[in-house]
């Protein structure tokens, strides 16, 4: 059965595009993540046009970071001040990602700067995920005991002014780094259709060195906020969100969602965590390869206003 | 005194072009000028999200053709559908440190997002090629004018066969050389092929008449296409109500990803 897709122009087949959302929302289930880093490349795989596929997956990250969220303001595990500020620097960051975005369509590099961007961050996040779950895996197997952390050391980052409380993380820390934080990731949001909780989750706790409890639901707070705001500014701008591409890929991915976290509890983290890297990295190599071997036709043509 | 001949339908016309051509005696057909009339069944053709594609019939009719020149099969028809106007950019991949990117662009003047041609036979075959890109008939002779100044011409031609190819490639210029038939001595039928995608807007019909190669008369209709159905409700909303649409958009996330968590809760 096929479906047209008003926006991405095109007639696509609703099983196909159900089974993505819902592969993607199982994986996001299972590895707590929020899954437009691999919705977008599999949209584009799928020749979606690749500004419709981003301002989607960013739509679609609202839905699937919603029902998480709530779980964590439910739970008390959600930093609402530190949100609020990490927010600040989100919007700021998005609205700038849109304008960056608008200028490389209009002189023609968009396409490629997305597939780049992707490589890149695909391939770096991938290898590291990768070595860091091998050697945990390699330890559990020696019963090696995890090396202790200790958390309460500071760096460069804790020595910057403007410092802020935050009661709810019992952290006494610089608003800068944290808005600067923010709005890497809201740029992110705008170009890659990404909530950028991958990034963001290790950057909190490495970086800032916020406790773990409360990170994921404040990111999760604050990826909601930013991808909904990318979503409307988006179709503000540059009238590539797909309505009807979104709800499908939502509805099916909610529903595969609640069958990963199921699925996901069963496993092993350090196992999991090591397909993920593997999935991740297979992605970005096929983007990789997408840039590199020689495209049947180099020449492309794009109706309408004036550009050079 | 000229008979106009102005209908849609076949059969009226049939009966009308016989005693219209009677009344041209033969050898004084060269004093009179030849005239051409079209018409379309409709001035608006409503396409639907399912639409895969058609054909649009165009009936006219010559009047005062000399009869002579009828028999000897000296007259030609070629009858396009232009669609509406737009700058159209065209760029060119290079590889550049082993990566495809777009490196050279040039952006074509107000060049018709779709093209479809019918002819009674090859057009490069009815005129020769200067006069036919003089009046711009023909995918390979429409103008292609390149925004700004460019030096190298051989660039120009490159950009401009590459726009023809892609453009033929995905449908939206389209060509019939068989597409014109004489139905009668003077009336003839144009099938014009309407690609699935094609864009909404005021389309011109515009039909040429060749007698011996040589332009001798011209016509033309506007026909509006009009998108309808639930998706085109949707595109319009995007475009014109942009902040609507977002916020439709986000509010469909907020109640399916709240929706899940409410109906699959566990406590």
């Amino acid at each position: 059965m096929t479906v047209y897709l008003p926006i991405a122009e095109l007639s696509v087949n609703i099983f196909i595009i159900l089974g993505m959302g819902a592969a993607v929302g199982f994986l996001s289930g299972m590895f707590g993540v929020g899954g437009g880093f691999l919705i977008t490349p599999l949209l584009i795989f799928y020749n979606i046009p690749p500004v419709v596929a981003v301002a989607t997956g960013a739509n679609q990250v609202v839905a699937s970071s919603i029902s998480g969220a709530i779980t964590h303001f439910r739970r008390g595990t959600l930093d609402m001040k530190l949100g609020c500020v990490l927010l600040v620097g989100g919007l700021a960051g998005a609205t700038a990602g849109v304008w960056v975005f608008s200028w490389l369509r209009r002189v023609g590099q968009l396409d490629l700067f997305i597939s780049i961007l992707y490589v890149v961050l695909l391939s770096t996040i991938g290898a590291l995920m990768l070595q860091e779950s091998l050697r945990a895996l390699r330890r559990a197997r020696n019963n090696e005991q995890l090396p202790l952390k200790r958390p309460g050391q500071h760096n460069w980052v804790h020595r910057l002014p403007l410092k802020m409380r935050f009661k709810k993380s019992k952290i006494y820390l610089s608003a800068i780094p944290v808005v600067a934080l923010g709005f890497g990731i809201g740029v992110l949001t705008s170009i890659m259709g990404v909530g950028g909780g991958f990034i963001m989750v290790p950057a909190m706790i490495y970086l800032l060195r916020i406790p773990t409890s409360v990170v994921v639901g404040t990111s999760l707070f604050q990826i909601i906020f930013v991808t909904a705001y990318t979503t409307m500014v988006q179709a503000a701008t540059n009238y590539s969100v797909d309505i009807v591409l979104a709800t499908i890929l939502m509805v099916a991915g909610v529903i595969g969602a609640q069958y990963g976290v199921r699925v996901g509890q069963k496993l092993r983290g350090e196992q999991l965590r090591a397909l993920l890297a593997l999935l991740v990295l297979a992605v970005g190599i096929r983007l990789a390869i997408d840039l590199i071997v020689t495209p049947e036709e180099i020449y492309s043509v794009a109706v309408g206003g004036l550009s050079y | 005194m000229r008979r106009l001949i102005r209908t849609l339908l076949l059969v009226p016309l049939l009966g009308l072009a016989a005693p219209a051509l009677a009344q041209v005696p033969m050898g004084e057909a060269s004093t009179v000028k030849e005239g051409l009339e079209i018409g379309t069944s409709t001035s608006e053709i409503a396409i639907a999200s399912d639409f895969r594609g058609a054909d649009l019939t165009i009936f006219g009719a010559l009047t005062n053709a000399d009869e002579l020149f009828l028999a000897i099969g000296q007259y030609d028809v070629v009858v396009t559908l232009e669609g509406p106007r737009d700058y159209a950019t065209v760029r060119r991949k290079e590889r550049v440190f082993g990566i495809w990117m777009n490196t050279e662009s040039m952006t074509f003047e107000q060049v018709p997002e779709s093209y479809s041609l019918a002819s009674t036979r090859q057009i490069d075959s009815i005129d020769e090629a200067p006069s036919l890109n003089n009046i711009g008939v023909g995918i390979a002779h429409m103008p292609l004018n390149p925004v700004g100044y460019i030096s190298d011409s051989g660039s120009i031609r490159e950009f401009r066969d590459a726009y023809r190819r892609l453009k033929l490639a995905n449908g939206l210029y389209q060509r019939d050389t068989s597409g014109v038939q004489f139905v009668s001595s003077s009336l003839f039928r144009a099938s014009l092929k309407l690609p699935a995608n094609i864009p909404d807007g005021i389309h011109m019909v515009r039909a040429y008449l060749f007698k011996g190669g040589q332009l001798i008369a011209q016509r033309e209709l506007p026909l509006r296409v009009v998108k309808t159905g639930i998706e085109q409700a949707i595109t319009d909303a995007a475009h014109e109500r942009p902040f609507a649409y977002g916020f439709l958009c986000v509010l469909i996330a907020v109640v399916t990803g709240w929706g899940a968590s409410l109906l699959f809760r566990k406590d």
